[in-house]
């Protein structure tokens, strides 16, 4: 870890201190400062705030929005659930993985995307569907896909 | 109290009392997973939901504590068919896979599957696929078993402390896993076993168990471990003459069903090939096979021999930490009266002899004053010189069980052990300065008026000379001798003298040192001063080292005293003895340990017997020790192994191992507790008691057991005819040893093992054992002060052994490492032994972790590993002394304390080269 951010990482843990519930905001405070939470910066936010590593680790999985792995910019998830499946979702992904040389659940190495399949998020008439951080992509083609990825290269 | 009516029963139960627990105790079996009688309830799997009258929906009655005159149904329809679902919905994610479990026929799942007839799921879905982790020596974990019940989860944090584990995912991923789902032995794991334990299913198996058998083949019985003093009870299950696994005892008095991973899985030297199985003999300089009458009549010639030309005195026995009660009681009277003298001791030399020494000295009696459970319950607990979660694991639970309550902990170590990351204050003092800082302590104490005058007034005496001494010891000039900052030595000071209940917990940091006495007298000093003995909860605990130390002092396995401390010198006792065992008694107290090797080295001692001890890794300059024994005429080995020292003997008889005993231990807390015999003796191994009445038989003193008044019949033993009822005689000796031993009066067999397990004293057969000594008064009348000056150690680090070295033990391994180095997976996990040094002194020798180095002290030399560690302070190295590759002991200093020739092993100076 870099010293700059070493020195900020401690005064998150030194600001949250001795304070009820804060392991949730550390957490959140620390992912923006590493936009992931390294393993380092976990046992330092354990050793700081007196909590056990496996109940660490047991908050940071249960939030979708901790990652425990360096993120891309822009995330990329793919529908799986049943209606997208049926209509062709794993061809989408399979279209993606090769289009930006990763599997699934990877970053991209210049760390613009990645790439995770979800299941079902609610919009089962657009399927296949995938969302592109915010924003939704229906009736989904390759060559659709491929378009929209461009997008935010 | 409150009322209510289950099943159409009414029962009556205290306030707070669960439904649950109000079911069981009118017998009604409530069918329940997650909830288990160690564990706060969780309420997670709602198995046992029962139908409240009135309630709209179902309760866990494992989590709902009664009310007044409610109407409980545990048995209706709808109980019936919700208990139906949870068990169809647990089976939907479950490998059915009872025929080659591990768990089968003792597995919750299976059974409640069966009483509910649930024959499989009717759910159709997405099943887990987790790979198996069997990556550990100890543990497997299959998570696609894992019902996710929580009570792993639970034990691990609530009980053992550690957090390993915890729940990780959310919805459908939710899973049990370690931080990162990292393997177990990359986390803080300390393979305790505990959530094995607990574990309902069979997703948490022990791993040398696979396919050795299933529950219904195992015979039990429960015993006690022949590891530490803890003196923990377990389960050992044999099948086929082999132990093959270990399982909690939960209601053992000292640990409640938890263990260490000694107990819990490093018991499988007892089954090692390399047992001793026959006699063995030197014959032309080479150790042989014999019989057992050749090997027998040989000692008893040999021994005679040197008695009759050298005279008794000339003969020296060891007798055994690691034996029964029984066994050393038999030793000690066979050394007494069929050789005809005192020269008897044992390895309690090398780790409390200071400890019996000085509390003798001060209260009139050398034991922990309280029991286990009671340290749980102080508001201050003063931790110096024993790093307890290492080395007595079961222990450390209560001091963190009682800081978690609230209680303060004052941590006096060198290095930063994990009881430093407990403690309310850690004082790291340099090595070998303890009376400074305790007559610091003390100084604080009288001078901010915070001793108990009455309690100094009525119940001690010679405490203005002890204040004369401690008035110099001001906290500023204690900080120029320990390092300890004089502010932090009077917070301390004042946290100590004004806790309700305040106990001090010590070991081997504080007794193995040229002034070891001193130590402990200070500590008692320190008791006495602030009324911090004689009462529940506070006093001086110090912890013993191995399984049965106590018991071995107990039994007068001591040159100066007979069984119960009574003392060879003093005419009535020796009389009383003289008596019993029928013969004439030597007068003047034998030779210390220490100094029987020294009398080896110097020809005054021609024989010696050793009975499961091992000096060659245990004594300090092993060097010597070597060459004493060696030049000795005769030595007798009684062992299970054979030893770096029974290498050396010219008789070694094989022995049998405590799984294979009936018999008596006593644990630190002195309490007696049963070994019970659970496999056969392995090839033709004997009972120790029994090798030494044949020696003594042979020698011409022929032990026999009397069968006192009333005593039961309790064993069938098998003759040509069939079964015969018959005494076991290990419950005789205990009946002679009860007989002669005013603090053991009241113990027998038969009570122990209705009772389980007595804290002596116990002088009758109705007393119920003594949690905490010195109630009313001390056993010696008055508490007694003494006035101690402090001395450095004989042996400072200078230019040319710049280092300190401090030895001691660590968590995987025991004492000389003839049991724990024999167990796969305990050597498995630390198969080698190291030396730990400060980050900073290994940058100025530029050693790496790792990194094989040259440890050297002015009595040898050793090659060892480094691991470079915050842990020791720069300038102390420290090396556990469990490794003959790698004995600590060839530098350690045999300097010996005045009063209890107690080897200072925590000090010495040594130099590192690479
Ligand atoms: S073995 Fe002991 S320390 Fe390890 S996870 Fe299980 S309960 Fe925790
Ligand atoms: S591993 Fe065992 S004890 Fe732990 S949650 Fe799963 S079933 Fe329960
Ligand atoms: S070694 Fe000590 S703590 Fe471990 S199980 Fe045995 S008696 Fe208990
Ligand atoms: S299954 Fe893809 S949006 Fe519902
Ligand atoms: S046993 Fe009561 S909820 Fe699990």
């Amino acid at each position: 870890m870099e010293r700059e951010k070493t020195d900020k990482l401690q005064a998150v843990i030194d600001k949250y201190k001795g304070v009820k519930g804060a392991l949730i905001p550390v957490l959140q405070e620390v992912q923006d400062l590493f936009n992931y939470l390294p393993d380092e910066a976990l046992r330092a936010v354990g050793k700081g705030l007196k909590v056990p590593l496996s109940r660490i680790y047991g908050v940071v999985t249960f939030y979708t929005q901790f990652h425990l792995v360096p993120q891309g910019k822009n995330s990329i998830h793919v529908c799986t659930g049943t209606a997208c499946h049926v209509k062709g979702a794993k061809k989408m992904l399979e279209r993606i993985e090769s289009l930006l040389g990763i599997k699934d659940g990877d970053t991209t190495e210049d760390f613009k995307f990645t790439l995770k399949s979800v299941r079902c998020v609610g919009t089962c008439f657009l399927a296949p569907v995938m969302m592109i951080n915010e924003d939704y992509f229906g009736e989904l083609t390759e060559k659709k896909t491929e378009e929209a990825i461009k997008q935010y290269n | 109290m409150v009322e209510l009516t289950i099943d159409g029963k009414t029962v009556e139960v205290e306030e707070g009392t669960t439904v649950f627990q109000a079911a069981k105790s009118l017998g009604i079996k409530i069918p329940h997973l997650c909830y288990h009688k160690h564990l706060l309830p969780t309420g997670a799997c709602r198995l046992c939901l029962v139908e409240v009258e009135g309630a709209r929906s179902l309760v866990a009655s494992c989590a709902c504590p009664v009310s007044p005159g409610i109407k409980v149904m545990t048995n209706t329809d709808r109980v019936i068919n919700a208990r139906k679902m949870v068990i169809d919905l647990l089976l939907s994610d479950h490998p059915q896979d009872c025929l080659i479990c591990e768990k089968n026929g003792d597995c919750k799942l299976q059974n409640y599957a069966y009483q509910l007839g649930v024959r499989s799921t009717s759910f159709k879905g997405e099943r887990h696929v987790y790979p198996i982790d069997s990556s550990n020596p100890f543990i497997e974990r299959d998570y696609n078993k894992c019902i996710l019940c929580g009570r792993c989860v639970a034990t691990c944090a609530t009980i053992q402390r550690n957090n390993v584990v915890d729940f990780a995912g959310r919805g459908f991923e939710t899973r049990i896993a370690t931080y990162f789902d990292r393997p177990m032995q990359e986390s803080n794991c300390v393979f305790c076993g505990q959530c094995v334990g607990v574990c309902p299913v069979g997703a948490l198996t022990e791993k040398e168990a696979k396919f050795k058998g299933r529950s219904w083949e195992f015979s039990k019985v429960t015993t006690t471990c022949p590891y530490c003093g803890t003196g923990c009870r377990f389960d050992l299950n044999v099948k086929d003459n082999r132990i093959i696994k270990v399982t909690p005892s939960w209601d053992a008095p000292a640990n409640q069903g938890r263990l260490c991973v000694k107990g819990k899985f490093g018991l499988d030297f007892v089954n090692r090939e390399d047992r001793l199985k026959t006699p063995l003999v030197r014959r032309n300089g080479e150790l042989q096979k014999a019989g057992w009458n050749e090997a027998l009549d040989l000692v008893a010639k040999k021994l005679s021999g040197i008695k009759e030309k050298h005279g008794p005195d000339s003969i020296g026995g060891l007798c055994s930490a690691k034996c029964t009660n029984e066994d050393n009681y038999i030793f000690q009277k066979f050394m007494r009266a069929a050789v005809g003298t005192n020269n008897v001791d044992h390895c309690a030399r090398l780790c409390h002899a200071s400890t019996v020494a000085g509390l003798a000295t001060a209260f009139g009696s050398g034991a922990m004053t309280n029991s286990i459970d009671e340290i749980a319950g102080a508001d201050c607990i003063l931790v110096t010189g024993s790093n307890t979660t290492e080395n007595h694991p079961v222990i450390a639970l209560k001091i963190k069980e009682a800081v978690n309550c609230g209680a303060k902990l004052l941590l006096f170590d060198p290095r930063s052990i994990e009881l430093a990351d407990w403690a309310h204050l850690h004082l790291r003092q340099r090595p070998g300065t303890d009376v400074a800082w305790l007559n610091g302590l003390m100084n604080v104490i009288i001078a901010e008026d915070l001793h108990d005058k009455d309690f100094i007034r009525e119940r001690c005496e010679n405490f203005e000379a002890m204040a004369e001494t401690v008035a110099k010891y001001t906290p500023e000039y204690v900080e120029s001798i320990t390092g300890i900052p004089a502010d932090k030595l009077r917070e301390a000071a004042r946290i100590y003298a004004t806790a309700k209940a305040a106990s001090i917990i010590y070991s081997m940091g504080i007794t193995q040192h040229s002034h070891g006495t001193d130590n402990v007298l200070c500590c008692a000093n320190l008791a006495m001063l602030t009324g911090n003995v004689g009462k529940p909860y506070s006093g001086v605990n110090p912890l013993r080292g191995q399984n049965n130390v106590q018991g071995a002092c107990d039994m007068g396995g001591l040159p100066n005293v007979y069984p119960g401390y009574q003392k060879v010198a003093d005419e009535a006792v020796r009389a009383k003895f003289e008596k019993a065992w029928g013969v004439k008694l030597p007068a003047n107290p034998g030779l210390t340990l220490t100094e029987m090797i020294n009398a080896a080295g110097d020809g005054r001692l021609k024989a010696l017997y050793i009975m499961g001890e091992n000096p060659m890794l245990a004594d300090p300059d092993i060097n010597h020790v070597k060459e004493a024994l060696q030049s000795l005429d005769f030595l007798v080995c009684q062992d299970i192994f054979l030893t770096e020292t029974a290498a050396l003997a010219n008789v070694v008889l094989p022995a049998i191992s405590f799984a294979e005993k009936d018999g008596t231990f006593t644990n630190t807390e002195r309490r007696v507790q049963m070994v019970r015999k659970a496999i056969p003796p392995v090839g033709e191994s004997r009972e120790d008691w029994q090798i030494i009445t044949e020696v003594s038989k042979r020698m011409g003193y022929k032990m026999v057991f009397r069968v006192p008044d009333e005593m039961p019949v309790r064993s069938a033993v098998k003759t040509a005819k069939g079964y015969r009822m018959a005494y076991r005689i290990p419950d005789l000796i205990m009946a002679e040893i009860a007989k002669l031993t005013p603090s053991y009066g009241g113990i027998s067999h038969s009570r122990l093992e209705k009772e389980g397990g007595l804290p002596w004293p116990c002088p009758n057969p109705t007393h119920p054992g003594t949690p905490y000594l010195h109630g009313d008064k001390f056993t010696r009348g008055l508490g007694l002060f003494s006035a101690i000056e402090f001395k450095e150690p004989a042996e400072l680090p200078d230019e040319e052994y710049p280092y300190t070295l401090t030895t001691g033990r660590m968590l995987y391994h025991f004492h000389t490492g003839s049991m724990s180095r024999r167990s796969k997976g305990l050597d498995e996990i630390v198969p080698e032994g190291y030396v730990e040094i400060n980050p900073a002194d290994a940058a100025d020798l530029s050693i790496e972790d790792d990194q094989f180095v040259k440890v050297s002290s002015r009595r040898g030399q050793i090659d060892v590993k480094a691991k470079v560690t915050d842990i020791p302070p720069q300038g102390v190295v420290f090396m556990p002394f469990h490794f003959a590759e790698a004995a600590a002991n060839v530098l350690t200093n045999p300097v010996l304390d005045p009063v209890a020739k107690i080897p200072e092993l925590k000090v010495c100076a040594v130099r590192i080269e690479k």
